[in-house]
């Protein structure tokens, strides 16, 4: 189940720039979308399995996008170190941060994480000689890979495809290994987790890490493939959105994490026709697909297929399909 | 009494040094204190019976043993090791293995998944894992049938069965048992200290903690009496059957 997911996500991601040459909606579109996959996958292992939640995780996204904007500007940094740095920097952070902050629980936790978001992006903005201040750092070079230079959209476009389904297929790997286990374990039964042997803290801290690594590397590619960032990029709204994703695709799903990002950036595309109700049709739609499917879009609507199908067997008279496992 | 005959299968307390060696350990919640000044002991191969009310601190004391909650004073030796401020993985390691109260089975994964939990430090041996989750299945074949299951579609007999199942896969040297018939129909209760008894003839030492007095000492060699807080009786569960103020108070006649 999860190998054909993950099969017909990439078959997905390989077809849409095929059948739609120069498509501004591939292109463009889908290369926000990917580093919001990226993302929204990455939070997901924090929130949907650890069951913790993050209003600071645009902090990590910037730390990566303005990790690789110092370095390759005014270090001359090459794109790949410079990156490898954000990971470092954004990974010790986190491992720093996660002992006090994740022993916090609930509203506790959303505040000191929400404070966090707040004083990486204070700095952003304040720390002018680094950072560029308010305006923001331009003229970043294009990555380059192994001597190839990513710098056209079509190439951009493949670069994320790959970074996300390297990310999507991580993800998969470690919900259903002996950690993400132990994740789901402490998400369940906290108590019972740790009378198994789970130390919970160790295990809420690794999480945590990773979680913060998808997203400086989805901050380094954002900086180069946008040859500028600025404070905006990385505010609190971003934090807000990225969580919006994971909880309007289904939490504890991969899938639905990134079918949640994915919605979310077509939707903020689509929407950008309405100019200043732009804002009150979004907030209308969470509300609808909150109160219509509290699971979320991607667990609410298999399952809904699924309700469907059982049903329409039923009335066959055949034999009840087998329950899909949701990754 | 469907227990009598199963009263020898706890066998009498060894000479040696005991596997479980509590001394005046005192704990408690912030200002509240819950322990006071309790001292007890389990023997390599005993089923003990910890007895209280409501309210005693036998949850409490459960937890100050495996390291779940701090202990204010006193030490707690395991197999000769002091692990008095050990963290609770470890006292998971070195084999004190908990059911807890109210079984709180990981309800959003499948039976399997629960077990496989159980073993979570067991991970370097998965041969051992694979043999003692037959021996599992074999002790409750209904967790087999169910093994793909979510945990938290089980009626509360299968669920008490699954946590104990679980706490099997730690590969327990000492069992620690919080109220296994709470909620129970008596049937079941009947079927859970069966196993109860079963393993304890198969070696695995056990610290039974009960409200259900009668059923505890009934399969147990030594009881205590645990009240607010304070241990004040300990003997051969059988003498402690037929004491005056233990009848009086937690059996009822």
């Amino acid at each position: 189940m999860r190998l054909a997911g993950f099969f017909v996500f990439a078959v997905a991601v390989i077809l849409l720039p095929i059948l739609f040459p120069d498509n501004y909606f591939v292109t463009v579109v889908g290369i926000a979308a990917g580093l919001h996959v990226i993302l929204a996958v990455g939070l997901n292992l924090l929130m949907g399995y650890a069951g913790q939640i993050s209003l600071g995780h645009a902090a990590f996204f910037g730390m990566g996008g303005y990790a690789s904007a110092i370095l390759t500007t005014r270090w001359e940094w090459p794109g790949w170190l410079a990156m490898l740095a954000g990971l470092l920097v954004a990974g010790t952070i986190a491992w720093l941060l996660a002992r006090p902050i994740l022993r916090l629980r609930g509203h506790y936790l959303a505040m000191a994480t929400l404070g966090f978001g707040v004083i990486i992006h204070v700095l952003m903005v304040q720390a002018t000689e680094w950072t560029g201040g308010p305006d923001g750092l331009g003229n970043i070079p294009p990555l380059n890979l192994l001597g190839w230079t990513v710098d056209s959209d079509r190439q951009w476009y493949w670069v994320i495809a790959v970074a996300m389904l390297l990310v999507i297929g991580l993800s998969l790997n470690l919900v259903d290994s002996r950690i993400g286990r132990a994740l789901r374990a402490v998400r369940s039964a906290e108590l019972a987790a740790q009378m198994m042997g789970i130390d919970t803290a160790r295990a809420k801290t690794q999480v945590f890490v990773v979680s913060a690594l998808f997203a400086a590397f989805a901050g380094s590619l954002f900086a180069h493939q946008q040859a500028f960032v600025s404070p905006d990029s990385f505010s609190l709204m971003i934090s807000v959105e990225l969580v919006t994703m994971v909880v309007l695709g289904g939490m504890a799903s991969t899938f639905g994490a990134a079918c949640g990002a994915i919605a979310l950036t077509l939707l903020h595309e689509g929407l950008v026709v309405f100019e200043d109700y732009e804002m009150l049709i979004h907030g209308a739609l969470l509300m609808a697909v909150m109160i219509f499917l509290p699971q979320g879009l991607f667990v609410g609507l298999t399952q809904g297929v699924h309700r469907g199908w059982t049903w329409i067997a039923s009335r066959r008279g055949a034999k009840e399909p087998h329950h899909p496992a949701v990754s | 009494m469907p227990y009598d005959d199963k009263l020898q299968a706890a066998g009498e307390p060894l000479a040696d040094a005991p596997l479980l060696e509590v001394r005046n350990l005192h704990s408690r919640y912030g200002p509240v204190r819950v322990i006071h000044d309790i001292s007890l002991n389990v023997q390599a191969g005993e089923l003990v019976a910890l007895v209280g009310g409501n309210g005693a601190g036998k949850t409490t004391l459960l937890h100050t043993l495996s390291g779940l909650h701090p202990s204010s004073a006193g030490t707690i030796r395991f197999a000769g090791n002091d692990m008095t401020r050990w963290p609770a993985y470890r006292i998971v390691t070195a084999g004190v293995c908990q059911v807890p109260e109210g079984r709180q089975v990981f309800a959003p994964l499948s039976v399997e998944d629960n077990l496989r939990l159980g073993a979570y430090r067991q991970h370097h041996d998965l041969d051992w894992v694979r043999q003692e989750m037959e021996r599992v299945y074999q002790l409750f074949p209904i967790l087999q049938e169910r093994r793909q299951q979510l945990a938290g579609t089980l009626s509360g007999g299968q669920q008490q069965m699954l946590a104990m199942g679980r706490a099997l896969l730690g590969r327990p040297r000492l069992l620690l048992l919080d109220e296994p018939s709470m909620g129970l129909a008596p049937l079941l209760v009947d079927e859970i200290f069966r196993v109860i008894v079963e393993l304890n003839a198969e070696g695995v030492t056990i610290l039974l903690v009960e409200q259900n007095a009668r059923a505890a000492l009934a399969i147990a060699g030594r009881g205590y009496i645990l009240e607010t807080g304070r241990i004040v009786k300990t003997a051969p569960a059988v003498d402690l059957l037929a004491d005056d103020d233990v009848r009086r108070a937690y059996l009822g006649y």
